[in-house]
């Protein structure tokens, strides 16, 4: 138990050692996305009866930049610890593999939940806070980053360079999580969009998230709880076994 | 008593190269024993596998009776490993780094041992400077730090003292010696011949995955040499007949 709460200790450490890059830095671009999109769309974009753009913006900007902050803190520190060498002292010491993956998604939640919190915040006084169903913002908040920090465990140990992690998230985390439904409905989509965005799992993540703060929502929150759940499970297996065998960390 | 290591027909290979080509080696509790060998022999190879780092395709490897892949915790417990690679985080102090790995190894408050080897390996006065901050030689001393934070009852040093000046070298094998009169068995691997003839026991000298030569430094010379011969000139000869 010390070695796991010392590994997620020092995760947390690394991230808040550098917090101006990988805290404050996300929340002013979450910020800079909604001063854009409120203003150009805030007067001809209306998803909900009684919900304006700006508000209905919030939740999917919160939780886009959960995920992406979980998926960018352990892949990048992962790929660190490898291309520097540093990895090896976690290899060396009694630390199970759970443990090991554990800590590195625990760590990679936290930020992703100050991230959003920060953006949360910020955004308060453009639409005042409407929270219908705060459990649920705190279900997928949790869940969406664990998927996607145990995502980026995947992507940190099949990366050997950073030039491959960079693929992995410009290639397939960015447009997961912008064609998911941040800035519309899929409502709003034609009808094979819809169809292909219901193959998005982030879709899920935040259309339950966004559910939290309105009440209202593209899919039932249990559908959405169901495909997130299912999506951990799934990738937590594979994180697991691929830690377990060692896979491109030892060889 | 059980062997502080014992490893039975160790095997490795990397795509087509023969890293390991049947290993069998015992080391006893309370040893200092040398590895050594040319670049490309296998050592560092042979010490991976003692620590979990390289997965052997066949044979057995235990520290202190625990088999490193079947009971890995207990093995890990009982290994303090400095590896060859000057590898540090870049994100903390040295004092951060000791208790880390000491955290690894499920040991909290351990700041009254951790000054003691700052002390002995003379980083005291470097304790909450960053790694970053550090020469080559004060790193590689830390990594010697790192490996003895939880009192590992077998040491094994992948050379070193490499880009260690001499005076800090002295300092080093003084602690270590110490450590190895407490009852630690010690493990060397170095390329300073007159080190390993200095300061070890007993030796193996390997060559292309093979063990070559066995026995105690004393025997090794007067079996490799003339009376007047050193470690170098024994290690020549030996790796000379392998051929």
């Amino acid at each position: 138990m010390i070695g796991f709460l010392t590994l997620l200790q020092k995760e947390i450490l690394r991230f808040w050692k550098v917090g101006f890059q990988t805290v404050a830095a996300p929340v002013v671009t979450a910020l800079l996305y909604l001063l854009i999109f409120s203003h150009v769309l805030e007067d001809h974009v209306r998803i909900y009866d009684n919900v304006p753009y700006t508000a209905f913006l919030v939740p999917g900007l919160v939780m886009m930049s959960i995920l992406q902050n979980a998926f960018a803190n352990s892949s990048s520190s992962l790929i660190q610890s490898k291309v520097t060498g540093s990895v090896v002292f976690m290899l060396l010491a009694p630390i199970s593999y759970r443990a090991f993956w554990a800590a590195y998604v625990g760590a990679a939640a936290l930020r992703g939940l100050l991230v959003g919190l920060g953006v949360f915040l910020v955004t308060l006084g453009f639409t005042g806070a409407r929270l219908e169903a705060p459990l649920w913002i705190l279900v997928f908040a949790v869940l969406g980053g664990a998927v996607l920090g145990t995502l980026g465990v995947i992507a940190g140990i099949w990366s050997d360079k950073f030039d491959q992690l960079a693929a992995f998230q410009n290639f397939l985390i960015m447009p997961l999580t912008f064609l998911s439904g941040v800035f519309y409905s899929i409502h709003s989509l034609p009808p094979f969009w819809q169809q292909v965005s219901h193959w998005n799992p982030v879709f899920y993540m935040i259309d339950g998230f966004r559910y939290g703060f309105f009440a209202l929502s593209d899919v039932s929150p249990w559908q959405s709880l169901a495909v997130v759940g299912v999506c951990f499970v799934l990738l937590a297996a594979v994180t697991l076994e691929l830690l377990r065998r060692g896979y491109k960390l030892r060889m | 008593m059980v062997p502080a290591l014992r490893i039975a027909g160790v095997t490795k290979r990397f795509g087509t190269t023969r890293a390991l080509a049947g290993i069998d080696l015992e080391v006893a509790q309370g040893e200092f024993f040398g590895l050594l060998g040319p670049n490309g022999a296998g050592k560092t190879t042979l010490i991976s596998a003692l620590a979990g780092l390289v997965r052997p395709d066949s044979g057995r490897l235990e520290v202190m009776g625990h088999d490193v892949q079947a009971d890995y915790r207990q093995a890990r417990l009982k290994l303090g490993v400095v590896p060859q690679e000057l590898v540090f985080d870049p994100f903390f102090s040295v004092r951060q780094t000791l208790r880390i790995q000491s955290g690894y190894y499920g040991i909290r408050r351990n700041d009254d041992w951790i000054d003691e080897i700052l002390a002995n390996l003379d980083l005291a006065g470097k304790a909450e400077a960053n790694m970053r901050s550090l020469s080559g030689g004060m790193k590689r001393r830390v990594l010697v730090a790192q490996a003895l934070v939880h009192k590992p009852p077998v040491i094994v040093l992948d050379e070193p003292t490499a880009g260690v000046d001499v005076e800090l070298r002295q300092g080093l094998w003084r602690f270590i010696r110490r450590l190895n009169g407490e009852g630690h068995s010690i493990v060397l691997t170095t390329h300073y011949l007159e080190e390993a003839e200095t300061q070890c026991g007993r030796i193996a000298m390997m060559k292309a995955g093979r063990i070559v030569a066995l026995d105690s430094t004393g025997n090794l010379l007067r079996r490799f040499g003339d009376g007047t011969t050193n470690l170098e000139d024994a290690f020549m000869r030996v790796m000379k007949e392998a051929a």
